[in-house]
């Protein structure tokens, strides 16, 4: 029994460390597969972060304060949709700017923050089956935003798959001519495929400032959003290896913090590196599969569109 | 139907035989050129109407307008003796308009049903969509399977998707963008079937090509622009195709004219070449072998993705043999190992399929475009320097010889409309010379008189004792200038025949990967046909 009483809290903290992951990726993922590449999800979540914690401590409610989280990340990706897509500017270099303002935009406006704490979020309490061992914590007595994660890919996958919806969007980022000559408003649907993105990148940082930490601190996300665009190709664009991806490096950045605890006998800045390593190789080895990349990733991806003649 | 008079004053919508749609005075302008002017005609219910011309002369406008895409500057359009705004393509299908593109519209990662389902309005039910598919396209004989990713398609079962997805909606009026330009000769036919049932159930068709004899075949009106405007109305059928050209051209056409060619010495040499595509249901290279000699023009067919694209990159270089130098061999020399700039200093040329981005850098001018190619063999560099005059030269030669429309040498390659870019293209590989030139379709998209032009250099180039190799999926060009003919399938490359031996039926078979059996044998048809 021993060996689970230290497991528990272990997959614990990996659930925290991969929720806001889940939820970035699965909102870049739907922004790329209508065509638009958005490399400003650092931003977004940075911003979201700083919105949800602000929003909490005004209002004393963790729900509005994830609420304003998401309000801020669509009002960012509004800004790169209003570049990239109405003024037709290069979506690689707004989208490091969106980052950069991000970043800078919340140092700014965060200072008054630093040192303040919220509440939590809650957990989920079931009286029984919260209290099994092992499972009862992991399965039943998470905050809703782990449920909401999962439930957000699922039901990304599925209007993906499944619905008009969704294949208008795939179609879009497939091919932005031949969807216009259909009649689609290729900007409107790309426009809402961003602020989609952008709202669930709000709300993933939302669930750092809230969760994960949970204080403000400058620079908060920590390369998070980068991790978060890698797992989109990581999932070659599919809803579902998202889950797998976002845990694998979540799980990897937790077990590496472990190990500098234990001591072992490696210099912690190797052990530092080891999930965005591992980002990097799990991504080299995929993209040899180049035929694999070429059914699933989106034609359109990073292409302006002009409807010319 | 045999009322010519009335053409400019279309008759009253009411009467029986009335038009289907009518087009009045339609103007359109782009900044620069009027691609439109003051262009009027009548399609009738159950005719099919060709809307003939060179490329830009207007008709993909003209059709863009129609079809809701464009939006005249002036001019009406009549459905049905009625004033309708063509807005937007969902206006043009609801009132029964359907339109199968030139440039297939469609996606390919997405399957054949996803494909259909994002053309058709109304309630989402893909089941029931399913169904429909396979009951119109066996009606029509266009069989399809719904679960078929496109990008796993030949282009002429892309185009039955489209046609499905157009009879889906019940149009009343079809409009075809130069519908057999990817077909096979039995393809073709099919489709022609099923246009004469189209045209029995009394559905127009307005039908694009550049294709006279199929015009002549088809079709009991046709309208004819140059220029934006309409130069004639008439009956297809009481022309020949040379009165066509030349109501189209403006002036007489002669065919391209050659004297017979001695085979002299083998100038390029494969030899048993295999690769893997690098595309998704890409066919791989199969065992490709062929000789080459000087003066010859070798004829390469087969439809589109049939191994093509892998070919032309093993021998321009861009797919390059490290470990079998001997595979490819110029003038006794072995090249397969060496990249494109290496092999254009043994002597070759080549012309990629893609002009845009891939043959001409779009962004750069045309003198750019010129050193980027000839700089080795043209002597355009000295001390690691451009020379800006000697190249500037060499374009204009270019630009003059071909008759490239252009604003000067200096316009960015980008500013050529794509008839013009390819008599540029290939007009700068001619220019240089080669000894060995390969070309992929060289007139594609291009009007008739461009194509003339650039067959006949073709022809005189060979004159000059070089070898020129053509990939081509336009069989009548094949028949035109080539003296012998292969023909790719699924990755291999059937033997050579004299083009003067081989019929149309022959290499059609061919083309679809059937092996008849007065084609020259080929080792193993029985496993082929087995595998199948």
């Amino acid at each position: 029994m021993s060996g689970f009483e230290h497991l528990t809290p272990l997959i614990l903290t990996v659930i925290t460390a991969s929720t806001p992951l889940l939820f970035a990726a699965a909102g870049e993922l739907v922004t790329e597969r209508s065509g638009v590449l958005n490399l400003g999800v650092e931003g977004l979540m940075v911003t979201g972060a700083l919105a949800a914690f602000a929003g909490t401590y005004v209002s004393g409610s963790a729900i509005i304060g994830v609420l304003c989280g998401a309000l801020a990340g669509v009002l960012m990706a509004l800004v790169f949709a209003a570049l990239t897509l109405s003024l037709l500017a290069n979506q690689v270099a707004t989208g490091l700017a969106l980052t950069i303002f991000g970043l800078g935009l919340t140092s700014l406006l965060g200072s008054g923050f630093i040192g303040v704490t919220v509440e939590n979020l809650p957990k989920l309490y079931i009286p029984g089956l919260s209290e099994i061992p092992v499972l009862g914590p992991i399965v039943f007595g998470q905050d809703a935003m782990v449920y909401l994660s999962f439930a957000c890919v699922g039901g990304i996958g599925w209007v993906l798959a499944r619905t008009r919806v969704g294949l208008i969007l795939r179609a879009v980022g497939a091919s932005h001519d031949s969807a216009h000559a259909l009649g689609y408003p290729v900007i409107r649907i790309r426009y809402m495929a961003t602020m989609f993105g952008g709202a669930m990148g709000g709300i993933a940082g939302s669930y750092l400032s809230l969760v994960y930490t949970p204080m403000w601190a400058e620079n908060l996300t920590a390369g998070r959003g980068w991790i978060a665009l890698a797992l989109v190709v990581f999932s070659t664009w599919r809803p579902g290896r998202l889950v797998v991806g976002a845990y694998l490096f979540g799980a990897i950045t937790v077990i590496q913090l472990h190990a500098q605890g234990l001591g072992v006998a490696v210099p912690s800045q190797f052990l530092s590196m080891t999930p965005y390593l591992v980002t990097i190789m799990v991504l080299v080895v995929i993209s040899r599969d180049r035929l694999k990349i070429q059914l699933n990733a989106p034609a359109c991806l990073g292409r302006s569109f002009h409807p010319a003649q | 139907m045999d009322e010519h008079n009335d053409k400019n004053k279309p008759d009253d919508g009411r009467r029986a035989g009335a038009p289907l749609l009518e087009a009045r005075g339609l103007t359109k302008a782009f900044p620069g050129v009027i691609a439109n002017d003051t262009v009027s005609f009548i399609i009738r219910p159950g005719e099919v109407h060709a809307l003939l011309g060179e490329n830009g002369a207007g008709k993909s406008t003209l059709v863009k307008m129609m079809y809701g895409l464009l939006r005249p500057d002036e001019g009406e359009l009549f459905w049905q003796g009625r004033p309708v705004q063509m807005d937007k393509p969902s206006t043009a299908r609801a009132l029964g308009i359907g339109m199968v593109f030139q440039h297939l519209s469609l996606f390919e990662p997405l399957s054949v049903l996803e494909n259909v389902a994002l053309a058709v309005p109304g309630k989402w039910n893909p089941k029931a969509l399913r169904k429909r598919i396979i009951e119109v396209s066996t009606a029509y004989g266009l069989p399809l399977e719904p679960d078929r990713i496109v990008q796993s398609m030949s282009v002429g079962e892309r185009q039955r998707i489209e046609v499905v997805r157009c009879l889906l909606q019940d149009p009343q009026l079809l409009i075809l963008d130069e519908p057999t330009s990817v077909l096979t000769p039995q393809e073709a036919d099919q489709l022609f079937a099923t246009l004469d049932k189209l045209s029995a159930e009394g559905r127009s068709i307005l039908y694009i090509s550049h294709k006279l004899h199929e015009v002549r075949r088809l079709c009991s009106g046709a309208t004819v622009l140059r220029e934006g405007r309409v130069v004639a109305h008439c009956d297809p059928r009481e022309e020949t195709p040379g009165s066509l050209a030349e109501l189209m051209l403006g002036t007489r056409i002669a065919p391209p004219s050659r004297a017979s060619t001695r085979r002299t010495t083998p100038r390029l040499r494969v030899f048993n070449v295999s690769a893997t595509s690098s595309r998704a249901f890409g066919f791989d290279l199969k065992d490709i072998s062929f000789t080459l000699h000087g003066g010859e023009i070798l004829g390469i067919a087969g439809i589109a993705g049939n191994g093509q694209n892998e070919l032309m990159k093993v021998l321009t270089g861009e797919t390059k043999l490290d470990h079998e130098a001997d595979a490819i061999r110029v003038d006794g020399a072995p090249v397969a190992h060496f990249g494109p700039i290496h092999r254009r200093l043994c002597g070759m040329a080549f012309v990629p399929e893609e002009r845009n981005d891939h043959a001409a850098a779009l962004n750069l001018a045309l003198t750019d475009n010129t050193f980027l190619t000839g700089f080795s063999k043209l002597r355009l560099t000295r001390g690691g320097m451009i020379r800006s005059r000697r190249t500037l030269e060499h374009t204009k030669r270019v630009v003059d010889t071909y008759g490239v429309r252009t604003a000067g040498p200096r316009a960015d390659a980008g500013s050529l409309s794509g008839g013009n870019l390819q008599k540029f293209v290939v007009g700068r590989e001619i220019m240089q010379a080669p000894e060995v030139l390969i070309v992929a379709q060289p007139t594609w998209g291009v009007d008739a008189g461009a194509a003339l032009a650039i067959r006949q250099a073709l022809i005189d180039l060979a004159a000059t004792g070089s070898a020129v190799l053509i990939i081509s999926q336009d069989l009548d060009e094949i028949f035109a200038i080539c003296d012998r003919i292969a023909v790719m399938s699924e990755g291999r490359l059937s033997p050579p025949v004299p083009v003067a031996q081989a019929t149309t039926e022959e290499i059609g078979l061919l083309m679809g990967g059937v092996h008849a059996p007065t084609i020259p044998p080929e080792p193993e048809p029985e496993q082929r046909e087995a595998a199948t």
